[in-house]
């Protein structure tokens, strides 16, 4: 493990305000027959043009957290605690500011660009679209830059391909389309839910490596979102592990990846499939997420956690810090660093 | 055979479970004003390859390389266009008396659990009702059905007396997989098809099956076909591995053989497009660029020439032929093949050797 990716210094450091900074953030859903406590009090902080990853599995809270970042939430969703984007108040918004800041400041990728793209545009009328709209631009220029754009994300025969519509494109193009229209104008913060999770191998690992080159020469903030440790150790600068709606570790993508503080994530790297396991047994994490009707007191994970006590289930353990960057809420971690 | 025992072994270790030569399967694409046939996909075009008794076969390759139509010719879910299928020594769907086995009986010992655990259960029954419905079917008497489903549920981890009466719907998608398995071997199969049967779990989850799928193979005596796109999984669980392109196979071989001295480029841009977990050892430049062409279409002679960084004019003029690189290891490569014409043609045997 190279020591330069450990350090935090790979961001840019003494950025005096976070890009994103979230606080206690809680969101519930609501409905006449179930109450869900998706997101438990998670806390944030993204700095200018870094790398985060948010990964967890199904249910963890992931990509409601994200969402929730650019409020992209049902309206029967409860939202409470403080969420700051590029300095500026997302929760205090109005409609009107909204639709100026999604798109603008922010913008946001999927998994199935299909659903993303409108199929009765051309690839080109949607990306002027977004720009005309957003920086009032003249259709001409505004199609210039959709060439433009096209050609940054690497499509072939760009001059073209701005007339196709959405389902003439492979997926892999239309990967890379949903992400011309995103960058559009120049978003300070990218958000890209498992957009790679749909693709194949080898076009996965295509739109990867140009988000990630992206995002250097654009300067962009990016939160990814990923179920997959490989996609993680592939695109993050830090990574933060969630569970039952909150944030069990976070810390630099080597080191974490290395050796986990939570016995969370732990457990998943020792049950995801490494090369070179053949013939051993997988260790696995027994049981199953609990179900997110009842916020747990406690830490979540007891239930399936080889190291629990009666202390875990009392309260939510505290973030601690073992060492510079570092950070887990289980009480076996060792409160080192007092940062 | 009234008590649904399992079938009895006919040649012995060395005779292959399952032998598949020269199978096709295209679909046409219908359209314009009569439904006339516009183009033909060709899913699967020409493919061949053996199952061992007892051994677990893997198949990897993007969507669209007609790895799950395989599965389905296999499961005769669908009928080749050409080709033939021999199992344990029978050719399938040919009649008792020339030696054949009749559909229904080889759909009994083959079985296939599907990547979709809740399309693939009835939402209307409790699960043990969906275990014991095949047995029922081939004339088991249904205490003997329920009976069974009950063990069988208790071998795949989940509880009779907490589990059996429950719906799909109150399972988790880990326990619903578990389900389909133990449905798949309600009719004692000796070779069931498995066709991306982790790919909706969770990491967490997906460990607890794999490991469920090793212990059964070893406790009922069975092979496997396992089909995924996940490379690493294919690893971790397979003997063999048969990577397939466009719908043609372009290597087969050991496991060891395929990742570790894999022949074809195609193989080795798949293996190399693998994420890896260290962030030190990252990648600046993809193996392939572009995405798999379209198989209504493929490309003349190698069907990975398009794609490929050593393709030369002898792969545009001429298919590959299979080359035998030793060990069971085969490619469908002019550069594995020393009288091809290719320039490089041979490097491919010594990297191998």
């Amino acid at each position: 493990m190279s020591a330069a990716l450990d350090q935090p210094a790979a961001r840019p450091a003494a950025a005096a305000r976070p890009l994103v900074r979230v606080r206690d953030l809680h969101v519930t859903f609501a409905t006449r027959e179930r109450t869900v406590h998706a997101v438990n009090g998670v806390d944030l902080d993204l700095a200018a043009g870094e790398v985060l990853c948010i990964l967890g599995e199904s249910g963890s809270g992931k990509s409601v957290t994200m969402r929730a970042l650019m409020r992209l939430l049902p309206r029967f969703a409860r939202i409470s605690g403080a969420i700051e984007v590029a300095g500026r108040d997302v929760a205090a918004m109005n409609e009107r500011e909204l639709a100026d800041f999604r798109g603008g400041e922010v913008a946001m990728i999927f998994q199935e660009p299909m659903t993303a793209l409108d199929p009765v545009f051309t690839i080109g009328r949607q990306i002027a679209e977004t720009v005309q709209r957003h920086e009032g631009a003249s259709r001409q220029a505004a199609e210039a830059r959709a060439l433009e754009l096209l050609e940054l994300v690497q499509i072939p025969s760009a001059k073209r391909r701005l007339a196709a519509y959405p389902h003439e494109l492979s997926g892999g193009l239309r990967q890379r389309a949903m992400i011309a229209v995103a960058l559009a104008c120049r978003p300070k913060l990218l958000l890209a839910d498992e957009p790679t999770t749909a693709l194949d191998a080898t076009v996965q690992i295509q739109v990867l490596l140009l988000l990630r080159e992206l995002q250097r020469e654009l300067g962009m903030g990016v939160i990814f979102v990923t179920h997959d440790l490989g996609v993680a150790g592939e695109i993050a600068d830090r990574v933060a592990v969630m569970y039952a709606g909150r944030v069990v570790e976070e810390g630099p993508v080597g080191a974490l990846m290395a050796a986990p503080l939570h016995p969370y994530p732990q457990g998943l790297l020792g049950a995801t499939v490494h090369p070179g396991m053949r013939g051993r047994r997988l260790t696995t994490i027994p049981g199953a997420p609990p179900l997110l009707d009842v916020v747990a007191p406690g830490c979540a994970f007891p239930p399936r956690c080889p190291h629990a006590e009666e202390a875990c289930l009392a309260a939510v353990p505290a973030m601690r810090s073992p060492a510079p960057g570092r950070r887990a809420r289980c009480l076996r971690v060792p409160d080192g660093d007092v940062s | 055979m009234d008590d649904l025992a399992s079938a009895p072994d006919r040649g012995g270790p060395a005779q292959p479970l399952l032998t598949l030569t020269g199978l096709v399967k295209h679909f046409p694409l219908k359209g314009g004003l009569f439904g006339r046939t516009r183009a033909v996909v060709r899913a699967v075009d020409g493919v061949s390859f053996a199952v061992a008794k007892g051994e677990t076969l893997g198949i990897v390759g993007e969507s669209g390389c007609g790895k799950s139509t395989t599965a389905r010719l296999l499961m005769r879910l669908i009928d080749p266009d050409a080709g033939s299928m021999i199992f344990n020594g029978e050719p399938v769907g040919e009649s008792e008396q020339a030696g054949g086995i009749a559909l229904r009986d080889y759909r009994r010992q083959v079985q296939m659990v599907f990547q979709d655990s809740y399309a693939s259960l009835n939402p209307r029954l409790p699960i043990e009702e969906s275990i014991a419905f095949g047995p029922r079917v081939h004339g088991l008497p249904a205490a003997e059905a329920v009976q069974r489903a009950r063990e069988l549920l208790a071998a795949v981890g989940l509880a009779p007396e907490s589990f059996a009466r429950r719906y799909p719907h109150e399972l988790s998608g880990g326990q619903r997989q578990r389900v389909n398995i133990a449905r798949a071997l309600a009719l004692r199969p000796r070779l069931v098809i498995l066709d991306e049967p982790v790919s909706a779990l969770d990491k967490s989850v997906e460990a607890q099956v794999l490991n469920l799928l090793v212990d059964l193979k070893e406790g009922f005596g069975l092979t496997y076909v396992f089909i995924s796109h996940d490379l690493n999984v294919v690893q971790y669980i397979s003997d063999r591995v048969l990577v397939m392109y466009l719908g043609e196979v372009v290597e087969m071989g050991p496991v060891e053989a395929i990742y570790d001295r894999a022949a074809h480029p195609y193989t080795r841009a798949l293996l190399d497009s693998r994420p890896s977990m260290d962030p030190a050892r990252r990648r600046t430049r993809p193996p392939l660029t572009g995405d798999p062409p379209n198989p209504v279409n493929p490309p003349s002679g190698c069907r990975f020439r398009t794609r490929c960084p050593s393709a030369e004019e002898v792969c545009a003029a001429r298919k590959p032929r299979m080359a035998a690189l030793g060990g069971g290891h085969v490619a469908a490569c002019h550069m594995a093949d020393p009288g091809s014409g290719h320039s490089r043609a041979g490097a491919a045997l010594e990297a191998a050797a």
